[in-house]
């Protein structure tokens, strides 16, 4: 049994503002192993890049950790001091943001900023340092990489500039990287293209990946495993086949039937009726339960934790392990379900 | 780069012809010259004779032309209340103005910048909200007002500056002196190169300040913690040059300002500069004065703005390229 890269229990972030505290993630957990792709899906503000940050211990004021334990290979980073987990970043953890756009210095050149990076973590002299970014510009698909290094960000195509940002992510051949929506703000062909390198980088390292997205489409394509997350909380958590084509949490049915497909044949997308509780006011009991059509009773009291189903639904698949959700149909009496 | 440059400096020429035009209208408009020469008693014919030398009878275009011409030998002619070339009376204040913008530029580049770079950074500090509060202060009060404060505290009180003058100053060259090099020169310096760049320097902090937030709020700032980079390098390296480039247009300008608006400090503080020239010329309608120092501080205003495009190039990689093309 290997150890995983991350793991994350009862997480808790919260934002104290003028009008009380928002409790942004509320007790996420999950694990990560190596060379695994964990891609966590959900509405804006479901809490999906808070907790990329908070791994990274990027969590700016007024946002706080309040609560809960981040690993990393078994040992807490959540409590380090900010020189120490700044030694930890990009070293060991990683991240690549969503706009390659903005995500570079315009001011300088492409290689000193990655030459900057190795020499922060390494022990590289500065002309072996140049001669790993080339290296680097090379292995995620740089042409010409001896010349390019010299370039400004500005001379960069938007997918080109990506894969800079991504050789940046990968100067220290970190063992985790946070990739928050890497592939949202370029066109579908050039998607493809990083989603790719990204899978490959995972198998050829043995990297960890958490994949921040809105997009099921590259979840499908890239995650091993996917959470789902919503207000703050995993709704659904498993393999990435079972959870896209047997959803069991309600508001996973409700995204997965979102999703517009060729095959179907549906006149109208599925829609979830009402929209995600602001923060300040997330319903008791299941964060969900104002907008389920399968609500009762228990679900306005009791918050139910991700577990794995102790009873199937009638007509649905056979439950896969590793496949948890946070919902009450499924641990209560099937009798109780028909009824 | 090249056709960017010369293609400025044509810019830059026409702007000084417009100044030199409106320059050029003073003497038409503003009472006739003539008249402030002579005196009551003059005969009719001696006035008409110095109509007819000064070459006033010209069309006015010709008149124009010949301003221009001389205008380009620093040929701006002939005091009326001090029958002096207007030419050597700039140059021989300009040093003291010069010397006292730039101390004052200095002054307000280099405190303006750590205090801004410091409020920023350090935002819920008690210092820097110290900062704000002083900086409030220097926007609001008017010149004059700070120059008087200043020399009533350390001039009269404390006695520890001088109040006026330049103190001892020492030649160079044909026709710079500087203050720079004795003891009572630079403590003269002092004063009034506050009073100054205060202005300015307040201006400079809060602008460093809004922008250096800005920009720590910026993606890349985001992906430089993210990749570890130490903090130093993050704040003095990426933050601060991103900063810079807003900043130097408006210390550049300023420095423009700082010049033309010397007329108070120096007033205030009776600096022998090209200022305190400028008043008394007012005062006396002396315009060939009025005409040569508009000319110059419509010169260094152009030069001033020339060089911070200039600068643009070396900072922003970006612009090397527009300017290429």
């Amino acid at each position: 049994m290997t150890e995983p890269v991350i793991s994350v229990r009862d997480l808790r972030v919260e934002f104290v503002t003028r009008k009380g505290i928002l409790k942004a993630i509320d007790g996420v957990s999950f694990d990560i192993m190596p060379g695994e792709v964990l891609g966590v899906v959900g509405e804006s503000g479901a809490g999906k890049s808070v907790t990329g940050s908070a791994i990274i211990g990027l969590i700016e004021p007024p946002g706080r950790i309040a609560g809960g334990e981040i690993r990393l290979h078994g040992q807490r980073i959540d409590n380090l001091d900010p020189e120490a987990m700044r030694r930890i970043r990009g070293r060991k953890i990683a991240m690549i943001f969503q706009d390659p756009l903005t995500s570079l210095n315009p001011l300088y050149r492409v290689g000193e900023q990655l030459v900057e990076t190795i020499l922060t973590h390494t022990d590289l002299s500065p002309p072996a340092a140049r001669a790993r970014a080339i290296d680097l510009l090379n292995e995620v698909g740089i042409p010409a990489p001896e010349r390019r290094i010299d370039g400004y960000p500005h001379e960069f195509s938007g997918g080109m500039r990506q894969r800079v940002v991504i050789a940046l992510a990968l100067c220290a051949e970190p063992d985790f990287i946070v990739a928050d929506e890497p592939t949202t703000a370029l066109d579908v062909s050039v998607q493809a293209q990083i989603i790719a390198l990204i899978r490959k980088l995972c198998r050829e390292r043995g990297t960890a990946v958490m994949l921040v997205t809105h997009d099921m489409g590259v979840i499908a394509e890239t995650a091993d495993r996917v959470a789902v997350m919503y207000a703050g909380r995993v709704a659904e958590i498993g393999p990435v086949r079972d959870v896209v084509k047997h959803p069991l949490h309600p508001y996973a049915k409700g995204l997965m039937g979102a999703i517009p497909t060729l095959e179907a044949e549906a006149e109208r997308l599925v829609q979830i009726p009402g929209s995600m509780p602001r923060l300040s006011n997330i319903p008791q009991g299941c964060a969900f339960n104002p907008r389920c059509d399968r609500v009762f009773e228990r679900c306005r009291v009791e918050r139910p934790d991700p577990d794995t189903p102790r009873f199937g639904l009638e007509g649905e698949a056979p439950l896969m392990p590793g496949h948890r959700v946070a919902c009450h149909l499924y641990t209560r009496n099937p009798v109780e379900n028909a009824s | 780069m090249l056709a960017f440059v010369i293609r400025r400096i044509m810019q830059s020429a026409a702007v000084m012809l417009a100044v030199a035009l409106i320059a050029f209208l003073m003497f038409r408009f503003v009472g006739d010259p003539v008249n402030q020469m002579v005196g009551v008693d003059t005969p009719q014919e001696e006035v008409a004779r110095l109509r007819e030398s000064l070459g006033l009878n010209d069309p006015t275009i010709v008149q124009f032309g010949r301003f221009i011409g001389n205008a380009l030998h620093f040929d701006f002619g002939v005091s009326y209340q001090f029958r002096q070339p207007v030419t050597r009376l700039l140059a021989e204040r300009a040093p003291a103005t010069l010397e006292l913008a730039f101390t004052a530029a200095a002054f307000a580049l280099v405190v303006g910048l750590i205090m801004g770079v410091y409020c920023a950074l350090r935002r819920d500090s008690w210092l820097a909200q110290l900062f704000q509060a002083i900086s409030l202060i220097g926007v609001s009060l008017p010149t004059f007002l700070i120059g008087i404060l200043l020399i009533y505290l350390f001039a009269v009180v404390l006695g520890w500056l001088p109040s006026n003058g330049r103190g001892q100053v020492v030649k160079i060259g044909d026709w710079w002196t500087t203050g720079f090099l004795t003891t009572s020169g630079l403590r003269a310096l002092v004063l009034p190169a506050i009073t100054l760049g205060l202005f300015q320097m307040t201006l400079i902090m809060r602008l460093v300040r809004a922008e250096m937030l800005e920009v720590m709020r910026t993606d890349y700032i985001k992906f430089a913690k993210a990749r570890g980079l130490r903090t130093r390098s993050i704040h003095f390296g990426h933050a601060l040059k991103n900063t810079l480039i807003p900043v130097i247009t408006i210390a550049g300008l300023q420095l423009g300002s700082i010049i033309a608006f010397a007329i108070i400090t120096e007033t205030v503080f009776n600096w022998p500069g090209m200022g305190l020239l400028f008043l008394k010329a007012v005062q006396n309608v002396d315009i060939p004065i009025m005409a040569a120092y508009l000319m110059l501080i419509g010169l260094l205003f152009v030069l001033i703005n020339l060089l911070v495009d200039l600068t643009y190039g070396l900072v922003d990689p970006r612009l090397r390229i527009a300017m290429r093309s």
